[in-house]
């Protein structure tokens, strides 16, 4: 790689693009613990018996891990990217239409293309259709509350949906979850595999949520809250949130090392 | 100021929650939504290889079951090679095998199976032979981060004994906890696999 390569500028972001080498299917970049929530957070109690208190082993990425599931159209069908009517029965679901869209990206800021993102939330009261799920807000008939999408050539992904609400949950007696929908993202290799969650810009619960808050790095956090789109709306029909998801870069084999006689 | 690298930051990781077989398996939900869906079962009647259940629980640090967990495998094919482009190892592509599946455990035992065959060994690019295994990963509520893992299999004593990763594990008794056991029940191999997330038999984890 040349150090000495200049930055080009990125017009839209007044800021220099990341450099993007060659596309390489070599390791992926370390991992950055240090922008994730430690498996150990006690002030999120579920995670208190569910972590690991050993080392994680440092693996460098073999061929394990550099691969991964290839998902296809043949995998979706049509309205799995439109939660208002993926499961609509007799009528549209309650709740603010919007549409999220954005990008899949690696650390290079390369887009991913053609990587399956899978998306769900609870309806526009807080309900997640689910047999576990007893809050007292009521099912939509007309909500089933997730969906999915193929990232296209840019990585570029969109689906529509309700804004979900915010609910109850037993971990201080009085917590609430901000609004937000969960998503489940790829990559082109097992060792990408990412599940996250994307706030809404404004939500006064997002600095309180002890789910939210075990990420110990801020600008980390920020990152998890789409902004509104004006743009990207529908006037009379749907407002917008932009939410680019970043999953790990991919350093290039410039030279292989193959072991003598092989 | 020397010229700014400029990378992005990884998108932060945030728990899966207990409802996340609503967007992964909804039929573990309650509900029916998608016509295609994703499952644990990884082969079709054309699929090449020893059919083999995986069949296994996680447990949490007081030994109980996690009732709400969701694991996925990813597997090389009976000829060892895995259905991704950046595999471009010697054995033959099996159309019928992805190498892919998830499960979420059952409701009540905890208990989370696969039906899949049971890879072949893997030529790595260094020209390093590596063990038949199953890797692993991890997500549930209380879970912040995808946790990594691999299973190997236990009547595969000579390759296990000599698998690079297997022998990065400096104690021994611990490389333990990635060995799924074989046995047979009607007629059909299982491999049976417990993964403790805490405790002193705590399953070997991978920062990968
Ligand atoms: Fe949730």
């Amino acid at each position: 790689m040349n150090a000495q390569a200049p930055a080009l500028r990125d017009p839209r972001l007044n800021r220099p693009e990341p450099l993007t080498p060659p596309l390489g299917d070599g390791g992926f970049f370390q991992r950055d613990r240090a922008i994730h929530p430690p498996a150990h957070a006690p002030g999120y109690k579920s995670s208190v018996l569910r972590s690991p208190r050993q080392s994680l082993l440092s693996l460098e990425n073999s061929i394990s891990e550099i691969t991964g599931p290839v998902f296809g159209h043949n995998d979706l069908g049509p309205l799995d990217n439109d939660l208002i009517r993926n499961y609509a029965k007799d009528g549209d679901p309650i709740g603010e239409r919007i549409v999220v869209h954005g990008r899949v990206l690696d650390e290079t800021g390369r887009g991913v293309p053609n990587t399956l993102v899978e998306f769900w939330q609870a309806n526009a009261g807080g309900r997640y259709r689910h047999r576990k799920d007893t809050y007292l807000a009521p099912i939509d008939p007309n909500f089933g509350g997730c969906g999915r999408a193929l990232t296209d050539d840019t990585g570029y992904y969109y689906f529509r949906t309700v804004k979900p609400g915010p609910y109850p949950w037993r971990n201080y007696v009085n917590s609430w979850r901000p609004a937000h929908i969960h998503f489940s993202v790829f990559g082109s290799g097992f060792a990408q595999r990412l599940i996250t969650q994307m706030y809404f810009e404004g939500d006064p619960l997002i600095p309180v949520c002890p789910i939210l808050t075990t990420i110990p790095d801020k600008d980390a956090l920020d990152r998890l809250v789409a902004p509104l789109d004006l743009n990207a709306s529908t006037p009379f029909d749907s407002l917008a949130y932009r939410f680019d998801i970043v999953l790990r870069g991919q350093r290039s084999t410039y030279f292989e090392n193959r072991t003598a006689g092989n | 100021m020397p010229q700014p690298l400029n990378y992005l930051k990884e998108t932060a990781s945030q728990t899966a929650g207990p409802y996340v077989h609503i967007g992964l398996i909804p039929a573990m939900a309650g509900f029916d939504i998608f016509e295609k869906n994703f499952s644990n079962v990884l082969v079709t009647p054309n699929t090449k290889g020893e059919r083999i259940t995986l069949e296994g629980k996680v447990l949490d640090g007081t030994g109980t079951p996690l009732r709400d967990v969701l694991l996925e495998i990813w597997q090389a094919n009976a000829a060892g090679r895995y259905n991704h482009p950046a595999d471009r190892s010697a054995g033959a592509l099996d159309d019928e095998f992805r190498g892919w599946g998830r499960a979420g455990s059952d409701f009540d035992s905890g208990l989370v199976t696969f039906e899949t065959i049971k890879p072949g060994a893997i030529t790595d690019r260094t020209g390093r032979k590596c063990a038949p295994h199953v890797n692993v990963w991890i997500v549930a509520r209380g879970i912040n981060i995808g946790l990594n893992t691999r299973l190997y299999f236990s009547d595969e004593e000579a390759a296990n004994a000599a698998d690079p990763v297997l022998n990065l594990i400096e104690q021994p008794i611990r490389r333990k906890t990635l060995i799924a056991t074989r046995s047979e029940r009607a007629g059909k191999v299982v491999y049976a696999f417990t993964i403790n997330l805490q405790g002193p038999e705590e399953t070997v984890f991978f920062d990968v």
